[in-house]
């Protein structure tokens, strides 16, 4: 018999480190909702492994964190290192949101992130390039 | 990664792999092919938590009071495991889960296992998915389960029932009590939680609960629903809140209603089972007979009505059951 699957995206919108500013973050989830996405907002000034945490136990296929205090360098992968430590890299589809400098871009890259979308970015492009590179699991 | 075996996903839950109890959680709500072995094959280690339901309208401090319950269990060398529902778009499917952002005491604490789900594939099937992801929760290991949702229709209210102990909280002098009772509330809680009892109204919310608790008809042996006050936001009454669980608790040993529970609980999941399974093969047979639109159309032309069809419909499949029942 054939169970029909519910498969649902799920992503979770994280904000690391100390910068305060939320407001894109808040877009950003509500914009993933209305495309039919599961989303668990992180709140503010999270450390990363908070974000790990969430990140392996709510099991999102989608890992979206804000950054804008420039801290990304040193909390990406730290971010990155706690979700290999729980087999939860390989599969988690990572996005970083923010303002990102043009040379740091391909560092984040070898550190893991899969894509990088800058200030005023179209959201139908990132829900687009979440629906096209989300790493499907069974 | 590509999907992985049923027996090595239970093993590494069985093995107190964080990821495998994620990975778990999630194939039972999506219901991926294969998620009922999967179950299946947990049953046998489960049994051993204490199962604790929390309800109460939004904005009523649940998610703040279960920040506060993980951490007193978590002090007292308890480990906890969390599913918080929250409610989903009914036209895209989707959902901002936001009862995460209040786990603030017990943040980075990998023993306090928090899993948020939307209350997508509503038909009935949110209760089996939280009872199930219950499992994986206690099959894991947790010591304490909460449940957690907004007690705002019949969903959620048959997603509470399967907890050992129900609490429900009422938010003070709010002017909608009678309404919330109406709900059919009042007969779930086995613990009344009056919270933000900092705020007026709040004596009176009390008296008007008790009030309503002792007009409420039981029978001897039953367990005397209690009410208590708490300011969850500061963490008073937490400890007075849990003395009142841990008392149910040791009533529903005691009086056997454990026991009893626990067969009511297995009765109810395997209806759902059955049901869900039953709907399949009517679909699977309306699929065979050309597809709904098809018959219903005969309906909008006024040709035949709903109850002929059904009876078309079923009469073959109870014709079958009744040539196999010996």
């Amino acid at each position: 018999m054939s169970h029909e699957s519910q498969r649902n995206i799920r992503c979770l919108v994280a904000k690391v480190g100390l910068d305060g500013h939320d407001r894109g973050a808040h877009v950003i989830t509500r914009a993933f909702r209305d495309a039919g996405f599961e989303v668990i907002y992180s709140g503010l000034h999270k450390a990363p492994e908070e974000i790990v945490q969430a990140a392996v136990q709510e099991d999102v296929d989608v890992l979206g964190i804000s950054i804008l205090s420039g801290a990304h360098n040193t909390l990406v992968p730290k971010v990155v290192e706690g979700l290999q430590e729980y087999d939860a890299f390989e599969d988690t589809l990572i996005i970083v949101g923010g303002i990102v400098p043009d040379e740091d871009r391909e560092g984040l890259k070898e550190a893991g992130v899969d894509a990088i979308f800058g200030p005023g970015t179209p959201m139908e492009e990132t829900i687009e390039f979440i629906r096209a590179n989300v790493k499907r699991r069974d | 990664m590509a999907a992985q075996d049923a027996p090595d996903l239970v093993d590494e839950l069985l093995a107190g792999k964080h990821r495998a109890l994620a990975r778990t959680i999630t194939r039972i709500e999506n219901r991926s092919p294969g998620y009922r072995d999967l179950v299946a094959a947990l049953y046998p280690h489960t049994g051993n938590a204490d199962v604790v339901g929390i309800t109460g309208s939004p904005g009523s401090g649940k998610s703040t009071l279960v920040d506060k319950m993980a951490k007193a269990y978590r002090d007292r060398g308890l480990t906890v495991g969390v599913i918080a529902v929250d409610p989903s778009s009914p036209f895209t499917g989707g959902a901002v889960l936001g009862d995460r952002i209040r786990m603030a005491s017990t943040a980075t604490d990998m023993d306090v296992f928090f899993r948020s789900m939307s209350a997508r594939g509503s038909l009935g099937g949110l209760s089996t998915a939280t009872t199930d992801a219950v499992k994986a929760l206690d099959a894991f290991g947790k010591d304490k389960i909460i449940i957690e949702t907004v007690g705002a229709g019949q969903n959620e209210v048959d997603v509470v029932k399967t907890a050992d102990t129900v609490a429900v909280l009422v938010p003070p002098s709010s002017g909608d009590d009678v309404q919330m009772l109406k709900a059919g509330i009042l007969e779930i809680g086995d613990v009344f939680v009056v919270n933000k009892a900092d705020l007026a109204g709040s004596d009176k919310t009390v008296t008007e609960l008790k009030n309503m608790l002792e007009m409420r008809e039981g029978e001897a042996g039953d367990w005397d629903p209690e009410v208590v006050e708490t300011i969850a936001n500061t963490g008073e009454g937490v400890t007075e809140f849990l003395d009142v669980l841990d008392a149910h608790a040791d009533w529903l040993d005691e009086s056997g209603r454990r026991e009893a529970k626990r067969h009511q609980r297995h009765a109810e999941e395997l209806r759902n089972l059955l049901r869900e399974d039953a709907s399949e093969l009517v679909e699977d047979e309306l699929d065979a007979r050309g597809g709904i639109d098809e018959l219903v159309e005969r309906i909008d032309a006024g040709e035949t009505t709903p109850y002929d069809i059904a009876d078309d419909v079923i009469e073959p499949l109870a014709d079958c059951l009744d040539q196999q029942r010996d």
